[in-house]
């Protein structure tokens, strides 16, 4: 509990108004941010009658500001005094949920929706419920939009005649004039059906949600989707049919793309709330419809789904649904002429392979994975390859290893240096399931050209992978087949690809051990001080400060010391930094 | 460039001549421009129309009856995305479609009251459908290329035609009000969304024409266009006809009667002061600043209150957008009334001293040139003793320490104008600027102190109510 009082000498209040007045506007965001600071320093009483009188006045303020004031106001419980003074922050709060600025309001509401809890349930009918009221009612649609978040949070916890009162006020902005509001009832719809009593929802809730879905606007029609998801949850199994499909099945042939796309993005919560009668009868030729529909957005939204739709079929006809009904329509998709429809077709299409099993997957799926390996377009075969390990068990990666390895390789020289920093990073997880012989014949000689790549994320990432392929492969491996080709770039006429000998050496000293460490990479590191570029010479240090914990403390004093006390008088100074920071981090001073 | 390492390693390392970056362009050939349609309506098998004889061919009697059967058949859409589907009939609505405008323009009498049901619903079988979905994800107008109308062969025809008719001798906005009613027009709204920049041109004529026959639409079209404006700024940032609908609204505020409507004011304050603060201000700037000057011609007395919007939303990261703002307060300052001036010069000028003394030497460029217009300098000189203490700090600091030569040698000609203006209060100024800079030190010090107090508090208390510290 915070102090009761605060000390007024030394706070004085015009001081504290004065840091919140304070004509630049970062010092004045930096006062409201430390607001709970100055009310704790005035203490409860006069917070209340003072400052929180100041913050309700002077509300006209940059916006960043006023955003920070709602933010603040959220929390501020305590610092008026606890649960019983509550509701004198709700003044302040309510102008700020009028402002235009979408973000200051939004944060306004989330705040009321806070304090809503810690008020009682005679202070919330006394002075939340009027607020949300006067809201509900204001000129401006801010005020009016702001209301639509409210009502869900008093609902429970009022009296008949007030939920009456409030279930009539949200009908009233479900049909207001403006769109916007017409919008944000939208998006609160749901979220209030759950408060409300099964009756209310059946003869409230239900002729709003089909209102809505049919408004002129697809902007709102879109939304009324979602809440429909919402709203089908609530309802007993023998009331959706009536209540909720018609609405449902419209929407998913609505005349705007947008509102099919929406229906096509809920699909799986839709799935969920209707159950899987309706969801056999209904849901999955409307969903053979999105997928064959006439726009790309569409088609790629329900795509995205295909995987998770056909998990949550009911398990007696799964098998027989997907194969006559899914697969079809994914083998269009396959060759849709879009790229973001193939996109998420073949990031999701791998996992039909669980639910299909083995003889399907061979017969039907592989042939569309192999297709897709080879689609003209670089993330769609990304897609398949960072898939693989749901094909890998089920039907192991070898099928697919022919046409595997020309994917790989086009992706590994792709012109987007991004894709082929995707590429390297499933590197290690392929070199798994494909094994150290087909590695080492097809996949070793990319991983060292990607080292000398002219993009220095592709280097630096080639330089981790190169890691992680000698824990998966071990020291041996490293020694006989990466260890000399890093060596030998040590002498490349590129400083870039010297400087590159030696961030693998970073990498992988510790993964391959002392041994190969001080026999094999220190002399290099130790030859390379004295080369002419300062880069070079300062990332020795660099370096071998980094190996040092690998090797023993004779190679370090005999060798590595020396070297490190002569960086350390290089003229250039970032080498001679670097030294000495070695120096003493391996204790060699 | 692959595996350089095999022959690289037998040359010993010399010292590097190039530098070791190699760069590559992988940037694309520009892409030739897109285009798409909406393609909900026109699926499926192919279309059928029977050709019908030329209008000029039949006699004056069974023209209107001709005419009404053409219009029935340019209902029926085409799928333009399809390039090769239906080409027959595509040419031969395409033929018809231009014998009707023909027809509208030159024919007298086939106005008939039938016909204006079928028109209308000829007109919105054609235009009205759902915008299609962007190509490029986040379509940035100001980089990429617009994507075309597909259907444009067409599509221009039908408002070629609409904008005839609408234009027409014969037209009578009593009979047609029945079939352009709201929902039309918000329909049509809707439209200006459209990508293909040819598409909204005709649109920005066909809603003129409309504003200006049918009185009855008025308010309507006005408050749909605020919602459009307020969806725009307050929820998607993204409309592709703002600029249009400046553009008509430029016109409709110059045709506003005095005094007044609150509406209207609201309409400024509320919804065209807060366009500014978008990101793509660039793409319509010209046409709201024309708004807003076009107000502040009608009333001076809204000034305060455009001038104090702006300095609320003033740009704080976007170099680019504060010198719009400049130019914009630079038209308003070309018609303001002295007396508006002295009403809001105090933090006018305070916004402007912050940005004369701006890093960035466009934004103080521009601000520095409002010392070359007369007027605005002759209001500054009958205000010297408010603005010249406002502005003088900022100068003086700058004169020494801007990074760009020409700024300094601007803010010499400024501060050496202002000595000439009122040297009583310059020559003072100057004494005072070490003493003034020293309290500024001497009051931030004690800000410091007094949060240092202030968290201190904090932080006993925070212990306390831990229990750490009993009280």
């Amino acid at each position: 509990m915070a102090g009761a009082e605060g000390d007024d000498s030394l706070y004085p209040i015009a001081v504290l108004i004065d840091e919140l007045r304070n004509e630049d506007v970062q010092l004045r965001l930096n006062s409201i941010k430390k607001l709970s600071t100055i009310a704790l320093a005035l203490g409860v009483e006069r917070t209340r009658t003072e400052l929180l009188p100041f913050l309700t006045d002077t509300i006209y303020d940059e916006d960043e500001v006023l955003l920070a004031l709602a933010e603040q106001l959220g929390s501020f419980t305590v610092l008026v005094g606890g649960p019983e003074f509550v509701h004198n922050l709700l003044p302040p709060l309510e102008s700020l949920a009028t402002v235009e600025e979408t973000v200051v309001r939004d944060k306004a509401v989330e705040s009321l929706r806070k304090i809503s809890q810690e008020h009682s349930p005679v202070d919330l009918e006394v002075h939340f419920v009027p607020l949300v009221k006067r809201l509900a009612s204001g000129d401006w649609f801010t005020s009016r939009t702001s209301a639509c978040g409210l009502f869900s949070v008093c609902y429970p916890r009022v009296s008949s005649t007030v939920k009456a009162e409030i279930r009539q006020h949200f009908r009233t902005l479900c049909s207001d004039d403006t769109p916007m509001v017409r919008r944000a009832a939208a998006s609160k719809l749901g979220e209030f059906a759950k408060v409300l009593e099964l009756d209310y929802v059946k003869s409230d809730i239900i002729p709003l949600f089909t209102a809505l879905a049919s408004d002129e606007q697809d902007s709102v029609r879109l939304l009324a989707v979602e809440a429909g998801v919402s709203i089908a949850t609530l309802l007993p199994q023998e009331d959706l049919e009536a209540l909720v499909m018609p609405t449902l099945r419209q929407a998913a042939e609505d005349k705007s793309w947008r509102v099919r796309y929406m229906v096509a993005d809920k699909f799986s919560e839709l799935q969920k709330a209707v159950g899987p009668e309706i969801t056999k009868t209904d849901l999955v030729p409307a969903f053979q419809n999105l997928l064959k529909d006439c726009e790309a957005e569409v088609r790629a939204a329900a795509a995205n789904k295909v995987k998770v739709f056909c998990e949550n079929l009911p398990e007696d006809s799964r098998e027989t649904i997907i194969m006559t009904h899914i697969l079809p329509c994914v083998k269009e998709l396959v060759s849709d002429t879009n790229q973001h429809v193939k996109s998420a077709l073949a990031s999701v299409i791998m996992g039909l392979s669980t639910i299909l099993g083995k003889d399907n997957t061979v017969e039907h799926l592989l042939p569309l994975f192999l297709v897709q390996l080879k689609d003209e377009c670089p993330e769609v075969r990304l897609n398949i390859i960072s898939n693989l390990d749901c094909v890998n068990e089920v039907i192991g990666i070898r099928q697919l290893s022919q046409s595997l390895l020309p994917a790989i390789v086009e992706l590994a020289e792709d012109a987007k240096w991004r894709v082929r920093l995707a590429i390297i990073e499933y590197m290690p997880l392929l070199a798994g399931q494909l094994g150290v012989e087909f590695f080492d014949e097809k996949l070793n000689s990319l991983c060292m050209a990607w080292l000398i790549d002219h993009v220095f994320a592709i280097r630096e990432a080639a330089t981790c992978n190169l890691m992680k392929l000698v824990e998966k492969f071990g020291a041996e491996w490293a020694q006989n087949t990466i260890v000399p080709k890093v060596l030998g770039m040590a002498n490349d006429s590129n400083y870039l690809h010297r400087m590159t000998t030696l961030f693998c050496i970073n990498a992988l000293s510790g993964v391959c051990g002392q041994e190969i460490t001080t026999k094999h990479m220190l002399p290099v590191v130790l030859k390379m001080s004295t080369d002419q570029v300062a880069n070079v010479r300062f990332n020795v240090a660099r370096c071998l400060q980094k190996i040092g914990p690998v090797l023993d403390s004779s190679a370090l004093q005999a060798e590595v010391k020396p070297v490190l006390e002569k960086l350390a008088t290089d003229q250039d100074m970032d080498v001679k930094y670097f030294a000495l920071e070695a120096i003493s981090v391996l204790a060699l001073a | 460039s692959a595996l350089a390492m095999s022959s690289a390693s037998t040359t010993p390392p010399s010292v590097d001549k190039v530098d070791g970056f190699s760069r590559k362009s992988v940037r694309k050939a520009k892409q030739k421009r897109s285009q798409s349609s909406s393609q909900f309506r026109s699926q499926g098998k192919p279309i059928e129309l029977t050709p019908l004889p030329l209008l000029k061919d039949v006699s004056a009697q069974e023209q209107p009856e001709l005419f009404l059967k053409k219009l029935q058949q340019c209902c029926a859409v085409f799928d333009f995305m399809d390039t090769l589907s239906d080409l027959k009939m595509k040419e031969y609505k395409r033929s018809t479609l231009n014998e009707l405008v023909d027809y509208v323009t030159v024919s007298r009498g086939y106005l008939t009251e039938q016909a204006y049901p079928e028109v209308v619903k000829m007109v919105s079988y054609n235009i009205f459908r759902t915008l299609p979905p962007s190509d490029s994800n986040e379509f940035d107008p100001e980089e990429d290329e617009p994507t075309l109308e597909a259907s444009w062969p067409h599509l221009q025809l039908v408002y070629e035609f609409f904008i005839r008719f609408l234009e027409s001798q014969e037209f009578q906005p009593s009979i047609a009000k029945k079939y352009i009613d709201q929902k039309f027009v918000l329909q049509l709204l809707e439209l200006f969304d459209s990508e293909d920049p040819r598409e909204r041109d005709y649109l920005k004529t066909v809603l003129h024409r409309i504003y200006g026959k049918f009185l009855g639409l008025r308010a309507f079209i006005r408050k749909q266009i605020n919602n459009i404006f307020l969806r725009f700024v307050y929820e998607t940032e993204h409309f592709n006809g703002v600029a249009e609908l400046l553009e008509i609204l430029g016109s409709i505020i110059n045709g506003f009667a005095l005094p007044l409507k609150a509406e209207h004011k609201q309409f400024l304050v509320k919804v065209l002061i807060p366009l500014h603060t978008v990101r793509s201000l660039s793409l319509f700037h010209a046409q709201l600043a024309y708004c807003i000057v076009q107000f502040l011609e009608k009333d001076p007395a809204l000034t305060e209150p455009v001038i104090r919007g702006l300095l609320k939303f003033w740009p704080k990261t976007c170099s680019q957008k504060e010198v719009m703002y400049l130019g914009e307060l630079e038209e308003i300052l070309d018609v303001i009334e002295p007396t508006q001036f002295v009403k809001i010069q105090e933090p006018l000028f305070k916004q402007i001293s912050k940005c004369v003394s701006s890093p960035h030497f466009q934004v103080a460029e521009r601000a520095l040139y409002y010392w070359n217009n007369e007027y605005i300098m002759s209001l500054i000189e009958e205000n010297s003793n408010v603005i010249l203490p406002i502005m003088f700090t900022s100068l003086y600091r700058i004169s020494k320490e801007h990074w760009n030569p020409a700024i300094v040698a601007l803010v010499y000609n400024v501060l050496k104008a202002f000595m000439e203006m009122n040297s009583t209060l310059f020559d003072e100024l100057t004494s005072t600027y070490k003493s003034d800079r020293q309290r500024e030190k001497k009051k931030e010090k004690e800000r410091e102190e007094l949060w240092k107090r202030l968290e201190d508090l904090e932080l006993k208390r925070s212990l306390q109510s831990d229990g750490i510290i009993p009280t």
